[in-house]
This record gives C-alpha cells, sequence and structure tokens, in this order.
C-alpha cells in the first residue's frame, strides 16, 4: 500500500511539476485508488503543494517570470475567500464533497480538451505549412 | 490596454473565484488562475504558470491551516504521498520540455473528465 501511496504522489507531481494541474488528478488517484476520504486527499495535496510551489517559485522568481503586483490584487483577495471555502467545507459531507469535485474536474477537463484540441489543430497547420514552403520540420 | 480600474476590478473578482475554489476543493485553482492571467489578463504563458504558483501558494497555506485545525489531518500518509510529489515535480519539471505537446495534454483532458463523472454519476 505504502508503494501505491508513492507511486500515486509520483505521478500528481509529474503532472503538476509539467504545469497541468497535478492536483486536479492526485485527488481522485488518492480517493479512486487508495480508498483516501475526500476531505484528506484534499488536506494532502493543500500540504504537498507548498514545499513543491516555493522551491519553483524561487527558480521562476531568479528567472524574472513572476510578477509580485498579482499578490496584492490577486493573492490577498483569493486567500481571504480559499480560508471561508475551507471552513464551509469542515462540515460537508464526504461524499457530497467528492461528487462536487466530480463536477469540477468535468468542467476543467471539458475547459482543458477543448484548448488542447486547438492547439493540436495549430500545431499540425503550422508543420503543414512549412511542409508546403518545403522546410524541414 | 484595459482600463485600470476595470483590470484591478477583474484581478480581484478573478482572484475571488481562484480562492474559493482552491479552497473548497483544497486543489485546482491553478488550472483557473493560469488561464485568467494569460487569456484575460494577457500575459505570457510562462508569466503566467509561474505567478499562478505565487498566487496559489498562500491561499494553500492560508486552506491547509484551516484543514489541519479542523482535524482533516493524516500525518503519515502526508509525508508518503507528499515525498513522491516532490520528487515527481522536481522530474516534471525537468521532463516539461521534452514530453509537453498538445496529444499529452489531450490524454491528460480525458483522464480528468473520466475521473469527473466516476466521482460525479457513480
Amino acid at each position: 500500500m505504502v508503494v501505491l501511496y508513492i507511486l500515486v504522489g509520483i505521478v500528481g507531481g509529474l503532472i503538476g511539476g509539467m504545469g497541468m494541474g497535478g492536483g486536479t488528478l492526485l485527488i481522485p488517484l488518492l480517493t479512486i485508488f487508495c480508498s483516501v476520504s475526500q476531505h484528506i486527499a484534499q488536506s494532502i495535496n493543500l500540504i504537498a503543494f507548498i514545499p513543491m510551489s516555493v522551491v519553483a517559485i524561487i527558480i521562476h522568481a531568479k528567472n524574472g517570470l513572476i510578477k509580485g503586483e498579482y499578490f496584492w490584487w490577486v493573492a490577498l483577495p483569493a486567500t481571504a475567500v480559499g480560508i471561508i471555502a475551507s471552513l464551509i467545507v469542515k462540515d460537508m459531507d464526504g461524499k457530497l464533497l467528492s461528487a462536487c469535485f466530480g463536477y469540477f474536474l468535468i468542467v476543467l477537463g471539458v475547459y482543458q480538451l477543448i484548448t488542447a484540441i486547438i492547439s493540436c489543430v495549430k500545431e499540425h497547420k503550422n508543420k503543414k505549412k512549412k511542409l508546403d514552403k518545403g522546410e524541414k520540420v | 490596454m484595459m482600463k485600470k480600474r476595470v483590470r484591478n476590478l477583474i484581478m480581484i473578482a478573478g482572484g475571488l473565484g481562484v480562492g474559493f475554489a482552491n479552497g473548497f476543493f483544497g486543489g485546482g485553482g491553478g488550472m483557473l488562475c493560469v488561464p485568467l492571467l494569460d487569456k484575460v489578463l494577457k500575459e505570457q504563458t510562462k508569466v503566467a504558470h509561474a505567478t499562478a504558483m505565487l498566487i496559489i501558494l498562500p491561499i494553500s497555506i492560508a486552506s491547509a491551516i484551516t484543514y489541519v485545525v479542523s482535524g482533516y489531518f493524516d500525518l503519515r500518509l502526508t509525508l508518503i504521498v507528499g515525498g513522491g510529489v516532490v520528487a515527481g515535480g522536481i522530474a516534471g519539471a525537468l521532463l516539461l520540455k521534452k514530453l509537453r505537446s498538445g496529444v499529452v495534454a489531450v490524454i491528460f483532458a480525458v483522464l480528468m473528465i473520466a475521473a469527473g463523472v466516476r466521482l460525479a454519476f457513480f
């Protein structure tokens, strides 16, 4: 079981490190395959994100990719509401929360699918254009 | 260029949405935050991904504290899974350039929808 937990963590981390929302996959992996409760899975994801993001933020900041302006305008109101949402969830039934999470995943997944398909089509068109011009791809 | 007041309002409203989702679902805020930054506020994709982390970090710290205080905490499980996440995260960041393509994103989206359907309806 421990091996499975570590594997699930690695898969979640891999997807997260690739910038495709690791937590959104880590949480269902934990609840579906490891029968972890929804609340605990969410708590694990929140905590696991902290050390990973601190390292990533330091690297990104050195590369000049972080815009501090958003900390005040976006992160502060977000944090306040985040605490309120965590308190609402506190007394919620685990099954209901899990179902809500499912709907949230479907919405995110459909959005992701549409953007991914659009970028696939664009990539393909660019390749074709280059081929038509006789360039190497 | 957007008017400054409109832009400020969008930032605050977007932040409220991202914060609520991330606190309520314990994750997923980044997947809302990145499009907010690059599609709506017109930042470069790289900047959007990096800055989204800066925005999600304080939300995660505050929400994590709230969850732990509410009794939703499993030290052993958190350490085991968290260790895997950190190791996978580093590997993922290094592999990013090689693997990330439209096809991977499509597979990932389908997986998300499948997991969502399973949780929502079964």
